[in-house]
């Protein structure tokens, strides 16, 4: 064999004196970095495999591991980083283009962070959520410009119930109903485990949210939790029919995604085991491959179409959703499928994360997802047809701050999909594509998979959106506001830090120290 | 602390000189702090009672000139004139004061074909206070008119000799800004067609409230928030066509978990409404004023964060942020004094 010119990315030490050679580390990394060398009687340790997932420092039960970045360093060089370099020499050796999973690493600036929320001092007292109600229901859909009344009475008395003087003739279209307004992205069955699904759903329901299929189909055994399931309908239409459809709270057409616009999905043949080739309904070990595009939308009257033949099938009941990656100029995107008859636009932000992407295009195509909402909102408010959709955003969003920042930009609700996985014990090594999770959850490998409980999974799941929500209430009080909708789209409660002119132009936020 | 509000309103229409109503909102002066206050007073007019009434506020002569021509392209003219005013020692810096009578001409009614009358009066106000010139139109209706600057508001309404004027309805505003500097435009009330409004509270969900209402056309030019209020009601009431009880449902709508134990119908009614008219919501602490001329109608934000009481004596319905202001213009008996409960309006209304 030739040998590579890689180097490691990561150093893993062993100390010799904690080591009581159980071999726990051989068992728990998948990408076979630790072995038990029979000849020497102990456990050796191939660094250059570590993908730096943390498994086996979690589980040693001495605490003998440390891994660590790789410090033999090539002369550094800002240019030419230790990354550029051992692509072009993976690249060099291979002759393929670069995978990757998660979002972008690339230090883009974050927007976020120079966005600060304003409280309430003494004109305008603060809200203690411990002591007031404050309310964070949230509902997706289209809603009506206005609400029209049928007079039945019209001495009006305060005192009796509006309903017995004026009915409603404007019927609302249909709706979701979130307890608080997030949601779990779209994450599907073949990238992530059944159990992770299980996970996801439960805790959907338990807190009165939703979670979301991907394109990979349901699980029939998920089908229980119907009403907290969005379903998406990609291009590869995977798991597909009437009873799909039936069972969901609402349909999602999946146009893009924020780590791969423009491209397509590949779910290899070794992944497709039974139950994935039962519920994407495609013959096991072949591979899944999503077309780049939806072969029968190549405009946007397509688009209307789908939306469209999705809400006959559905009777009107459910709400449509597209979703769809922010790209350069995602505000005349947004407003055209808004006109197409969507109900919901997600918008998958430049730091979206994914199970398999090229790396050139995960960190190179797109828009912050913060700059994308602020477009969208201001485009549809000027437009006129605001009300018509509800707009969902996600794309890297890490903290409740950043929630309340998106909500007060104008978003109605936000996906997490990294932060759900973190949050069920994912450390970020991005290698999902390889399958080989060692924390049990973008893998379909049954011995890996068990490594997930979905019991306590989904308990941390709660806990998170629990914490985020009392978070929201916590800022919101402190802004003296105690229901969302006075804070969507309320950026006047924003400031900009640090963030050029024509960024705080599209944001539409005054900078840090103007006032109202 | 916060500003002081007052209104009265008779509801057998019989109408009664500004004096009464200066003297309820000279007795909270200490909620006050001279740098803003103004009244609205309705059926003031009755000898023009069917012509709009344009109270205009001028930085100066040129900006009134350019104002006039466009006030004659859209309008007849049928009276224009200074609106008078006596000498008051604290009353310093006042600019042009001019109202005028005004119909809307037949040419432009034509080429506005899908608009109301009102929809085109809206239009030229949004156009002169949106211009930002030095005009302000600071109220716009018929059978009324609002008169504010910058003072107390008892030197307000003498320098505006307003016990010279006789309405049935009246409302008041002593203010004590702290989010906006004193001038003449900022002072409440705001009008906007027959609405009037005063408030004492500050808005913590402004921002949106104004980009919802800049959606329907409403230009918030005042650098206030409470101009927001006002055009809320308008837009729900005049162009939503929507009754007033329902506009307040609206503006502070029950909690959810208020609605979650209604009955299903009423259950399903204020869903659809908060889920229409979420944008509307006025979140932060407020007592609020407002009439349309027909009705004098008060309410709290929905925790209640400031002071309103009212009264009923007589044909004579008050509200004001304290008893006293009531007590000084009214021999109130026993039980005529009642505070509205939080997410209950106090309605006076005529006829
Ligand atoms: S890949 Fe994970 S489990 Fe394997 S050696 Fe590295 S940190 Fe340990
Ligand atoms: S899901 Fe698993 S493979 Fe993917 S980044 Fe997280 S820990 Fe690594």
């Amino acid at each position: 064999m030739k040998k590579s010119l890689l180097f490691p990315d990561f150093t893993v030490i062993r100390d010799p004196d904690k080591c009581i050679q159980c071999e726990v580390c051989v068992r728990q990394c998948a990408f076979d970095a630790h072995s038990f060398d029979k000849a020497a009687n102990k456990v050796e340790t191939d660094a250059s495999k570590c993908v730096s997932c943390l498994r086996c420092a979690t589980m040693c039960p001495t605490g003998a591991l440390t891994v660590s970045e790789y410090q033999q360093n090539i002369r550094k060089n800002k240019n030419w980083t230790d990354k550029q370099i051992k692509e072009l020499y993976k690249q060099a050796e291979t002759g393929g283009i670069l995978l990757t999973g998660m979002g972008t690493d690339k230090d883009y600036k974050i927007i976020w962070d120079h966005i600060l929320l304003d409280a309430a001092q003494v004109t305008n007292p603060s809200i203690d959520p411990l002591r007031e109600p404050m309310e964070l229901r949230t509902y997706l859909g289209s809603k009506p410009d206005k609400i029209q009344l049928k007079i039945k009475n019209e001495k009006l008395k305060i005192e009796k119930p509006l309903s017995t003087f004026y009915s409603p003739l404007t019927k609302l279209p249909p709706q979701l109903k979130l307890e608080t307004p997030i949601l779990f992205s779209a994450m599907s069955y073949g990238a992530i485990s059944l159990n992770t699904m299980r996970a996801l759903a439960r805790a959907s329901d338990e807190c009165g949210i939703f979670y979301n299929t991907g394109e990979g189909g349901l699980p029939k055994e998920l089908y229980k939790y119907g009403k907290n399931t969005i379903v998406q309908v990609a291009s590869g239409r995977f798991g597909v029919d009437p009873d799909y459809l039936d069972v969901a709270a609402a349909v999602e057409i999946k146009v893009g995604q924020g780590a791969k616009p423009g491209i397509g999905g590949h779910l290899p043949g070794e992944k497709v085991t039974d139950e994935i080739s039962q519920t994407r309904m495609i013959p096991t070990g072949t591979d899944a491959l999503s077309p780049a595009p939806h072969h029968d939308i190549y405009s946007i009257e397509d688009l209307s179409q789908l939306i469209y033949s999705i809400k006959e099938a559905t009777e009107y009941k459910k709400p449509i959703s597209v979703k769809v990656a922010a790209v350069h100029n995602i505000a005349a995107i947004a407003s055209g499928i808004v006109r197409a008859g969507a109900d919901i636009v997600a918008i998958d932000g430049l730091r979206g994360g994914t199970g398999a992407a090229p790396t050139r295009i995960r960190d190179n195509v797109g828009i912050p997802i913060e700059l994308a909402i602020a477009a969208v909102d201001s485009r549809l408010r000027g437009e006129g047809i605001r009300n018509r959709a509800s707009i969902i955003a996600a794309g890297g969003f890490r903290n409740s701050a950043d929630v309340v920042k998106a909500i007060a930009l104008g978003a109605d609700a936000v996906y997490i999909g990294t932060a759900a996985l973190v949050a069920m014990g994912c450390h970020l090594c991005q290698k999902c594509y390889t399958g080989k999770c060692n924390w049990g959850i973008a893998t379909q490998d049954p011995y890996l998979v068990k490594r997930l409980n979905p019991e306590i999974a989904s308990r941390r799941l709660v806990n998170l959106i629990k914490a985020w929500s009392h978070e929201i209430k916590e800022i919101m009080g402190g802004m003296g506001i105690n229901a969302v909708e006075s804070l969507r789209g309320n950026r006047l409660r924003l400031r900009g830090f640090d963030l050029h002119e024509n960024e705080l132009k599209i944001l539409d936020i005054k900078p840090a120290g103007e006032s109202m | 602390m916060g500003c002081s509000i007052a209104g009265i309103i008779d509801e057998k229409g019989n109408r009664f000189s500004g004096e009464k109503i200066i003297c309820a909102i000279k007795k909270m002066y200490l909620r006050a702090n001279g740098l803003g206050g103004g009244f609205a007073g309705y059926g003031i007019y009755p000898g023009n009672k069917d012509d709009f009434c344009f109270h205009i506020i001028y930085n100066d002569e040129p900006v009134q000139k350019n104002t006039e021509n466009y006030l004659k392209h859209d309008f007849e003219i049928v009276k224009g004139e200074p609106i008078p005013t006596r000498t008051v020692k604290s009353i310093v810096n006042r600019p042009l004061l001019w109202r005028y009578f005004l119909h809307v001409k037949d040419e432009i009614k034509k080429q506005f074909y899908e608009m109301t009358e009102e929809d085109i009066v809206m239009r030229s106000v949004m156009k002169i206070n949106g211009a930002q010139t030095g005009a302000y139109v600071i109220s716009s209706g018929k059978n009324m008119g609002i008169f504010k600057g910058v003072g107390y508001a008892a030197d307000i309404g003498e320098f505006y000799k307003l016990e010279e004027y006789s309405g049935y309805c009246w409302l008041a505003h002593d203010r004590f800004p702290t989010n906006t500097p004193g001038w003449w435009g900022g002072a409440h009330p705001f009008g906007l067609l027959n609405f009037s409004i005063v408030h004492n509270g500050e808005i913590s969900s402004y921002g949106i409230n104004k980009r919802y209402l800049e959606e329907f056309g409403y230009q918030l030019t005042l650098h206030t928030d409470s101009e927001a209020i006002l055009y809320l009601f308008d837009l729900l009431l005049r162009k939503h066509k929507l009754p007033m009880s329902l506009a307040h449902k609206i503006l502070c709508p029950p909690l959810w978990s208020e609605i979650e134990k209604m009955p299903a119908d009423e259950k399903k009614f204020y869903e659809t409404l908060r889920i229409i008219y979420g944008s509307a919501l006025i979140n932060g602490p407020s007592a609020i004023i407002v009439s349309d001329g027909k009705r004098m109608f008060g309410f709290t934000d929905r925790i209640k964060l400031r002071p309103l009481v009212a009264a009923r004596n007589g044909s004579k319905f008050y509200l004001a942020s304290e008893e006293c202001a009531i007590q000084e213009v009214c021999p109130l008996k026993k039980g005529d004094v009642f505070f509205p409960k939080v997410g209950e309006p106090a309605i006076g209304s005529l006829g």
